[in-house]
Order: structure tokens, then sequence, then C-alpha cells
């Protein structure tokens, strides 16, 4: 996984809640057997209509996505997290995230941050009228900052830390996989096998 | 001060514990299919890792697969390659899967409790957020991402954070024509589809209790459309009798010791949930959704709500793009909705008695020469005791068409798909834009007001025919 300690680059606002992850990448897009090349699927319906955001050019370079509430609700296709950096976002600003999305962006390096509702608008309206707007979003800190706006956020230490290190959660677990074992020795004996087939 | 039984759960599964950190969570069965899977086996192989417990994990091929002409090779190249990388996976890596033409093929929610793998007290997860079902049973149940996919094959653990716990009581009795469909339905528009965010939900209650197996398993199924990652049910005697004499049941000593630990998994009388609702089971009606998010239902007798009703921003927004998309104005009588598709299947809705309720509206009639109702068994056992009890003919006879198991029209991946502009009656579980086919517009109903309307061609309950 790739670090993330700090990023800066325009924004993205989509005035939108409850987008589900069959919005950001829609179900016949996910027959790749690859995590990458799945851009061309995000928000593949909305995409359709030119005054999409995502279509206008003032917002082409954007890196981060400022949305409503409930992002990424539905399905647990990690295939969301995939298209939305496969596309190039790097962050991802809302007030409220499905709890397997965020699991899963921060499984892969895609930052999720939760500012008050309040707090997007604001940056929606700032975006709106300034499309070049730098966000600069810095985990070490935990602050977003843009035009003379600095706020801060909330996230787990070990979350945080894990990101900032670019680590891989199954090579944290090997090395406790003893314990796996030791609680392996311990498991109660009539819990289900699927092998041999019954 | 007591737990909660998802509570209990969890302590039991932890591997290890540190402050600051995720509980390291052991799984005890670990539930595969096509789509979620390649990238994470892909992992496996590049790290030269191992599937840690072949023997606690199954596989099944239910999201892509056609459910016509199943004897043939898929036609769809795309969801052909998926399918055999899946095959070529579990052969690789020794994982039992159940392929397209097995008897045990299906949706993977419902084959689990089919061959009594799904027991109380477990975890089990699968990359796939309707796992949730699986809490039907007393067990934490619950949908990953494929990073995490990749954990659990690697290391049978998954790193997580403890989360909240909230009950949800429904007390009192359904009237006839009510389902447990209409009772999560009516969950979900009560707390939102964020509502139950960071939960475990607990469903309890004597309405509750009343409802078979396979009931609960519909409303557990949609606890992730509640927002909450799991939902379940204590174990009791209709769960015990329920998984005796299932193929992976335990069996003699065994099953003695499991029936007594099974009946330790109940939340304490002095546990506190870190949130409580309340539902009265005696005013539940039939409910259908008018949105695009399945917190957006009403009781049938209801009329589409008009957006400017709204006092929230955000809640009129999404009500006005909402109605926009399902092509659809304020005031309109829900009843009077005429819809193209009826859609009977899922993971939801997909088990024997869901198809043996609609075949009870069905029998001896015949459906709306204006719309067409596919009905699609959740597995291939299903589908063949459906058969063996004559509810094939009773649907065939109607004028449905009669499939092989799969997810099918539920996410719209294989050919099974709504054209677009047309609007279906749907016992699955995701109303969202373009979930059943894009420009496709879904109504999330029950199967008996499924049966109803696909007979009278307008959203109807059986008490309407
Ligand atoms: S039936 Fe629908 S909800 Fe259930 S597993 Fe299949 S696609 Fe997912």
């Amino acid at each position: 996984m790739e670090k993330f300690v700090k990023h800066t680059g325009n924004a993205l606002p989509l005035r939108r809640s409850n987008v589900d992850t069959d919005q950001i990448i829609p179900a016949v897009y996910l027959k790749r057997i690859t995590k990458s090349g799945f851009e061309d699927g995000l928000f593949a319906a909305w995409r359709n209509d030119p005054a999409f955001e995502l279509n206008q050019p003032q917002y082409k370079s954007a890196t981060v996505l400022v949305v409503g509430p409930d992002f990424g609700t539905g399905s647990s296709r990690e295939h969301a997290v995939w298209a939305l950096q496969n596309y190039g976002f790097k962050v991802i600003l809302s007030s409220r995230f499905a709890d397997i999305f965020r699991g899963n962006s921060q499984k892969m390096g895609l930052l999720t941050v939760i500012l008050p509702q309040a707090d997007i608008e604001k940056i929606w309206q700032e975006i709106e009228s300034k499309p070049d707007t730098q966000i600069t979003v810095d985990l070490g800190a935990k602050t977003v900052a843009y035009a003379k706006t600095t706020l801060t956020f909330d996230i787990d230490d070990y979350t945080r830390w894990r990101l900032m290190e670019g680590l891989d959660d199954i090579g944290l677990t090997f090395t406790k996989i003893d314990q796996v074992t030791r609680f392996e020795e311990k498991r109660l004996s009539f819990k289900p096998k699927t092998l041999p087939i019954r | 001060m007591g737990k909660t039984l998802a509570e209990k759960i969890w302590s039991e599964h932890v591997v290890a514990a540190a402050a600051g950190e995720p509980d390291l969570l052991y799984i005890d069965l670990h539930l595969i299919h096509e789509v979620t899977s390649p990238q994470a086996f892909d992992g496996l192989r590049l790290a030269n890792r191992k599937v840690r417990r072949p023997d606690l994990t199954i596989a099944t091929e239910d999201h892509n697969v056609p459910t016509l002409d199943i004897d043939k090779p898929i036609a769809d190249p795309v969801s052909k390659l998926q399918v055999d990388t899946l095959r070529k996976n579990c052969a690789e890596f020794g994982v039992r899967l159940h392929s397209l033409g097995d008897v045990e093929q299906g949706i993977v929610h419902v084959v689990g409790p089919q061959l009594g793998i799904t027991q109380p007290g477990m975890t089990i997860v699968c990359g796939d957020s309707h796992t949730s079902t699986h809490g039907a049973f007393g067990a934490l149940a619950f949908g990953i991402g494929t990073s995490e996919v990749e954990h659990v094959l690697a290391t049978q653990t998954l790193p997580l954070l403890p989360p909240k716990t909230m009950a949800i009581n429904v007390e009192g009795t359904l009237m006839a024509g009510v389902t447990s469909k209409d009772i999560i339905l009516a969950v979900i528009a009560k707390i939102g589809t964020g509502g139950g965010q960071g939960y475990i939900l607990e469903y309890r209650g004597s309405a509750i209790r009343a409802l078979s197996m396979e009931a609960r398993m519909t409303i557990c199924n949609m606890s992730i459309e509640a927002g909450a990652r799991a939902g379940l049910i204590a174990p009791d005697q209709t769960t015990f009798d329920y998984v005796k004499g299932k193929a992976h049941a335990p069996t003699d000593g065994d099953w003695d010791a499991a029936l007594t630990y099974w009946k330790t998994l109940t939340t304490d009388a002095d546990a506190k949930f870190d949130k409580e609702v309340n539902l009265n089971a005696d005013e539940l009606a039939p409910f259908v959704t008018w949105g695009t998010n399945p917190g957006q239902g009403l009781p049938l007798t209801a009329s589409v709500p008009d957006p400017d009703d709204y006092s929230n921003a955000e809640d009129r927004g999404a009500a006005k793009r909402a109605l926009e998309y399902m092509d659809l104005k304020p005031g309109t009588p829900l009843k009077s909705i005429k819809v193209d598709t009826v859609f009977l299947g899922s993971c939801t809705n997909g088990r024997i008695e869901d198809l043996r309720s609609a075949a009870s509206v069905i029998k001896g009639k015949k459906i709306a020469s204006s719309l067409r109702l596919l009905v699609v068994p959740g597995s291939a056992r299903v589908r063949l005791q459906a058969e063996a009890e004559g509810l094939d003919k009773v649907f065939l006879d109607a004028g449905a068409e009669w499939r092989s198991a799969g997810c099918s029209m539920c996410l719209g991946m294989n050919p099974d798909q709504l054209k677009p502009g047309e609007r279906a009656a749907s016992t699955s579980n995701r109303n969202f834009e373009g979930r059943q086919g894009k420009g496709g517009r879904t109504h999330l109903v029950s199967p008996l007001v499924a049966a109803a309307t696909a007979l009278k061609g307008t959203l109807a309950s059986p008490a309407d025919l």
C-alpha cells in the first residue's frame, strides 16, 4: 500500500447524498479480475449527462472528492474504492461514510475524512465559486486546509499510523500468527467444517 | 453488567487485543463467490501464501451465472472468465466449490444455511454485504471487501473495531398478509439507510420470535440496507429444529454439546444496548418502496410523498431526485402504479417458503398480460424442492418464467436485466438507480405483494385481489 502523509489537490463538489456503491461502479463493470482499469466505470450512469460534475472541464484535475452524507452505502464491492483510485482520487470528504466502504478504503490507502455537513457545505461553495481552490489534507496533523480555512478531523490512531506507514494488514497479522494457532487449538470441537464434504 | 448477544460472540472470537488497536477476530466460516474473490486469490499468489483453513471456506457461483441454458458454456465472455477464474482458484487452493449444475449451487447466503454450516454462535464473513443474512441463526455475520477476503483466506482472522449494539424490539402480532419483509422495510424507513451505521442490530420481541427461520433470514438480510454491517436474532427452538439433520449439523454427542452451548447465546437480562428502537407489529402493513434507496418506503395504502413536505434539505433533495428517476408524481396512490416486471427471488426472498407463499396467491390464476414474472429460486436445491411440490407448474401455468438458481435480476450482472425505463416490483433488497439494469426502476416488495402485483398489473397486496 502507498503511504499517505499529506496531499494537496483540486476538488470536485458532488452535491448528492446516499451515493451507493452501485452508483460509484455499476455491477456490469465488476467482471474484471484485476484491481485496475475501473476508471471507465466510475459513476458510469451519471457520466452520460454532460452536466454531471465529473464531465465539467473545471473539475478535470480534481483529486479530492467532496460529497454529501452516506457515501458508499450498499454493496461491499471494493471495486468502488479501486474505481475512485484508478480515476485519480486520493481523498474523499463527507459527513458520513458507510461502514464497509470506509473499511475498504482504509485497506487500500484511499483517505476518507469525516467533517460536519456544515463544513462540507462551505467547501462546496468555495470550490463552486473558485474551482481552482487547492485543498490540503494533512494526515499527520489531522487537518483539512483550503483558502484561509483550516479544519481538524478525527481518525483513530491505529488507522492513521497504518495509512501513514503504508502498512499491509496481512503482514501485521502474520506477526501474531502464533496466537491464531493457539486460538485454533482451543476452538469448540463441534464447530462445522466445510471439508470433508458431507 | 451483562453482555448483549453480539458482545458475547465477539468476545469469544478475540484472538488478540491491545489498547488502541482493533481486535483480531477469528472467523469460523468464510463464504466465497466469483465477483469479489479473484483479486484476493491473486494477492495470495503474489505473496506466495496459502489458504490457511480451506476446511472453513466454501465457494459457490451465483452473481454472474445465467439462469437459462445452464448446461451450455456461459455466453458472456467476461462473466465466463470470472467464473472460470473462481474454478481455477478453488482448484489451486483446495477450496470446496459448488459450480453451476451442482445440486448445492446457489446464492451464497441460501447455500450456507441449507447445508447446515451456518450455526449459532459463529463468526461468518463473505465478500458480500448481505452476509448479515446468517445472523438469523444467532451468528455474527457480515460483509467484507476484497482486501479483507484476502486477509481471511491468508489468516482466518480479521482486525476489527468492536461495533456498538442496537436493539430493534418488535412486539405484537403481524396481521395476515404482512411478512417479515414488511417488518424490515418498516425498520429501514424508520431509522433510515444510515441509522444502523456502526451498530450490530439485534432483532427482538414477540413478533420476531414467532417468525420461521427463513422469515428471520429475510430480516437479517436487509440489516445492511439500514446501514448496519450485521444483524442477528438469538437462537431458539425454531433455530435448533431448522439446523438439526442438515448435512453439516453436529450429530450425536456433538449435537448435545452444541445445543448446550447454543442455549447460552442470548442477551443477558441486565445487558445494555447502545440504542433501542421499538416497533409495533400490530400496526404494520404491506410495505413498498417508492424511491431509489431502501429507506424511501411506505405502506402500500399510501401515496407517493411530496418532496416539499420534508423539512430536512438532504431528504428533500434525495426525494426530488428519486421521484424524477422513478418517474413518479407526488400524491399518486402507490396502488395505481403499473409495473412491467415482477422479480421473485434473491437472497432476501428466494427460499422455499417465499416461493410457497407467492404460489399460494397465484395458484390457478393468470398473471396480467402487460407484465412478465420472473421466478428465480435462491439455490438449485430450492428449485428441486419447489418442483417436487409442483410449484414450478403453478408459476408456469400462470404465465411466469421458471429459472435456474442465482442472483439474477437482483443485480443484473447476468442477462436478467430491466430495460431503461422499465418498472419492476422486486422481492430483492436494493432499489438503487440502475441496480436491476441501466435505467430500470425498482419497487421493493414482499413475495405476497409481488404475487398479487403480478396478477393485477399494478402494485397490490393479496387483499386487493
Ligand atoms: S441475491 Fe442480490 S443481494 Fe443477494 S447476494 Fe446475490 S446480488 Fe447480492
